[in-house]
């Protein structure tokens, strides 16, 4: 009974769409208000009702309703309740109605806090915004629809993929879908942009809080999958590179590009079309990378059911919708005249060299992941494109992004000196190749990624000190003034610096990494670099729905034990497949990383050591750039209704500058 | 993207984790370009792994070819000619540089060039124009009620 309603409250919001798509848009031609104001219920009666059905169908799965074909394909009695409920996105159809639930939130809270949009504009959002949930209802209740019910119930379930039941999996996909569906405003604010054929200071505003939000979603979207890559597939990989992956990096790379040309909008005025197409793009590297994930063309680790049939119209729903804008801002974007001037040396500059680095850099994942296709279309060359590649084509870029950022931060708006910039940035300089030296000199005989990714952490880090303090001013109140700056430059710092710090961990991690293969017997202990490793026991155990075999290993650093971990090898019988759970000392210079293989014949057990430097860095560094995202979210003047209620704000301890 | 589902149907082949204790070779360096040469080269049965990360037989098999080549005392340029030529290119994980792949290779570089020159222009254009203020007075009171903290 709850499954029908659930599938009919699906139904109806997709009939709630079509309205919301067509009659606000008709009102804002013709200018009847009455037809615009007919967007804001719409938009929350969508949300409520497609909240409701994705209740629906967590619900059957909690109860274990195994005549739903979803829940029977998906999930088992035996499963721990938390991957019951994380299993309602762990497959394609729930994982798409809970793709349109984050569009149909955004819709709606477009609606709620809206109120100073101008009403047509307003209206022309809603209804963009409808018109990508039409098309998304219509793909999950003609082809993936999660309500389908079973004729014979079986009396238990498949199981969830094995490797998904972990906690990683439960909130990597949620985060991910707030980033790719959050673009879908900035792309909304676009096209109704282009309709109303103007873009000022204050839409560079609007659109700016909905960037940073979709942006930082995926930012800690992409950390956690990477995150969670490290520590559930037993090598300790952290990024491949992988067309999946590529498809969640590539409109990351966008939106940050987009979220640094809005600033031009709002503040100067300027780079109007270039803001515009680079949300387009942004929504429609979102939808290319659906398309990549559900359609199977590209082989990919990531397998989700691949259909063609869903590949087609994936496909269909993203030339549409990207090809229709590009068209229209073909037409149109000759109407968005630039207002601001500016010197050649300018922020403004800054920000066009930074834009310029992030759209090539997301240019060449897109080649590259789509090679192998376009290879075998055009010339029939079956060839594989895979990290080699990218590490050598892409990271010139980051590089060079990394050495520009400090400069291009420190300029100031309208026309700038280099000359006045550099010597500031003298300190920073000099401190980064110093420890870049250090680090050379230590490592004796290794790459020269490690020295080369700590020169630019640190001069990202220095560099951000160096304009904090800068913006301080001089005298003696440097401290106060550090404290009363605007919200959004401690934003600012904060991500450049959580930059930093990843582009450190990354390259350290691929540096300096350590790993060691061996047979030990039991009771055997033997060294990996600094650390002793010491194999105690191996011994069978069952958990809730696997058998494992787990070892436990004493890890010693200068005689002394500083850890027990048991690394594990487990069997899922439902789902026939077994797993590697590494086992980890996490530490904040390095994690030791545990593996164990299997039994070898003539007695003793396959052991991998792996000792990954500052591994944790590049997470910790990517929730730092998300942190200043969030902060410079808090910001007042961001706020999305900001100007709509301009209360005296209550808290009159904040000083007036 | 929800997950690197199906690690391969290699995984439900072998139960094992990649390089095994008894490929390795006794001499470090030798062993060192093996596994260089190895992260270049695609398990072809998996769905994008290199043959270091993989677990499928032919992986350990193309491992176990590698080191026999760099035991009889190949370059590691040969090890990998020697693959490709019983595997075809699609076993190499770094496109060469010939043919048709060359656009490859240079569309970043050529792309970074036509950003620069086409970013030079705009540039030009933005610090000669005049300064343009279109907005009408209503306009103008709108904005500043926005823009207002």
């Amino acid at each position: 009974m709850i499954t029908e309603l659930g599938h009919f409250a699906l139904i109806l919001a997709f009939a709630v769409a079509v309205v919301q798509m067509v009659v606000p848009l008709a009102g804002a031609m013709t200018k009847r208000a009455d037809w615009m104001a007919v967007a804001e219920p719409a938009a929350t009666a969508q949300f409520l009702l497609t909240a409701f059905s994705f209740a629906a169908l967590t619900y059957a799965f909690v109860v274990s309703d195994f005549s739903l074909q979803l829940v029977t394909l998906n999930s088992h009695t035996d499963k721990p309740m938390i991957y019951k409920i994380t299993g309602v996105w762990g497959n394609h159809e729930g994982s798409m109605l809970l793709w349109v639930l984050i569009l149909t939130l955004f819709g709606a809270m477009a609606a709620w806090f809206g109120g100073n949009l101008p009403p047509t504009l307003r209206a022309r959002v809603l209804a963009v915004q409808s018109s990508i949930a039409v098309a998304f209802f219509a793909f999950i209740i003609f082809t993936s629809n999660p309500f389908w019910r079973l004729a014979i119930p079986p009396f238990n379930g498949q199981d969830l993929n094995p490797l998904l039941q972990d906690p990683g999996l439960a909130f990597h996909p949620p985060f991910l879908y707030l980033g790719y569906v959050g673009l879908s405003m900035s792309f909304s604010f676009a096209v109704a942009a282009l309709m109303e054929g103007r873009v000022d200071a204050a839409w560079g505003r609007w659109v700016r809080p909905w960037t940073l939000t979709a942006w930082l979603f995926l930012t800690i979207g992409i950390a956690l999958g990477s995150w969670w890559a490290y520590y559930e597939l037993g090598w300790g990989g952290f990024w491949f590179w992988d067309p999946v992956e590529n498809a969640s990096f590539m409109p990351w790379l966008i939106a940050a590009a987009l979220l640094h040309s809005a600033i031009v909008v709002e503040k100067r005025e300027a780079l109007k079309s270039w803001t515009i197409l680079l949300a387009i793009l942004a929504f429609g590297f979102s939808l290319i990378g659906a398309f990549i994930v559900r359609s199977g063309v590209l082989t990919s680790v990531h397998a989700f059911a691949n259909d063609p049939e869903r590949g087609v119209y994936l496909l269909i729903i993203t030339g549409v919708f990207t090809g229709g804008a590009l068209v229209l801002f073909a037409i149109r974007a000759s109407a968005m005249e630039a207002k601001g001037v500016f010197g050649s040396v300018s922020r403004e500059t800054g920000l066009i060299v930074n834009n310029i680095l992030l759209a090539v850099s997301c240019f060449v994942v897109f080649v590259g992941t789509m090679w192998p296709l376009l290879a075998d279309i055009l010339w029939e060359r079956k060839l594989s494109v895979g990290p080699p590649f990218f590490n050598q084509a892409f990271t010139p870029f980051m590089v060079l992004l990394a050495l520009a950022l400090p400069i291009g931060s420190l300029l100031p708006w309208k026309r700038g000196r280099l000359e006045r910039v550099i010597p500031l940035l003298v300190p920073a300089l000099i401190l980064s190749i110093a420890l870049a030296a250090l680090a050379f000199a230590i490592q004796t005989g290794r790459s020269a990624l490690g020295p080369i990714g700590v020169a630019l952490g640190i001069w990202l880090i220095a560099g951000t000190v160096t304009e904090l303090w800068q913006r301080a001013g001089k005298g003696g109140v440097r401290l106060q003034r550090l404290r009363g700056l605007p919200r959004a430059d401690w934003g600012k710092a904060v991500a450049h610096s959580g930059l930093g710090i990843t582009m450190f961990g990354v390259a350290a991690l691929m540096a300096w990494e350590l790993e060691d293969i061996r047979i030990a017997q039991i009771g055997d202990r033997f060294s990996v670099g600094i650390h002793d490793i010491e194999l105690r026991d191996v011994r069978r155990e069952r958990g809730p729905n696997y058998v494992t075999t787990k070892a436990e290993m004493g890890v010693f650093r200068n005689g002394r034990e500083v850890a027990v971990l048991y690394p594990e090898k487990r069997f899922y019988p439902v789902a026939n497949m077994p797993t590697t759970e590494a086992a980890i000392k996490n530490g904040i210079l390095r994690d030791v990383y545990l593996v164990i293989g299997d039994p070898q014949q003539n007695g003793g057990w396959a052991v991998r050591t792996y000792i990954k430097p500052f591994a944790n860095w590049i997470w910790a560094g990517s929730i730092i750039m998300a942190l200043g995202g969030a902060l410079s979210l808090s910001d007042r003047r961001h706020r999305v209704a900001a100007g709509a209620r301009r209360i005296a704000a209550p808290d009159n301890a904040v000083p007036a500058e | 993207m929800i997950a690197r589902l199906l690690i391969c149907l290699c995984l439900i082949a072998t139960p094992a984790v990649a390089v095994q204790p008894d490929e390795i070779l006794d001499d470090p360096q030798l062993e060192e370009r093996a596994r260089v040469i190895s992260e270049e080269l695609r398990c072809l049965v998996c769905r994008n792994e290199n043959i270091d990360e993989s677990n499928a037989d032919l992986a350990r098999d193309l491992r176990i070819l590698v080191r026999e080549r760099l035991v009889e005392g190949d370059t590691n340029e040969q090890v990998l000619d020697f693959v490709v030529d019983r595997y075809g290119e699609y076993v190499l994980l770094r496109p060469t540089l010939t043919g048709s792949n060359l656009l490859l290779w240079i569309a970043g570089p050529l792309m970074l060039l036509m950003a620069i020159a086409t970013a030079i222009f705009y540039t030009r254009s933005r610090a000669t124009a005049p300064e343009t203020d279109a907005l009408s007075e209503d306009e103008k009171r709108r904005l500043d009620e926005l823009l207002k903290d």
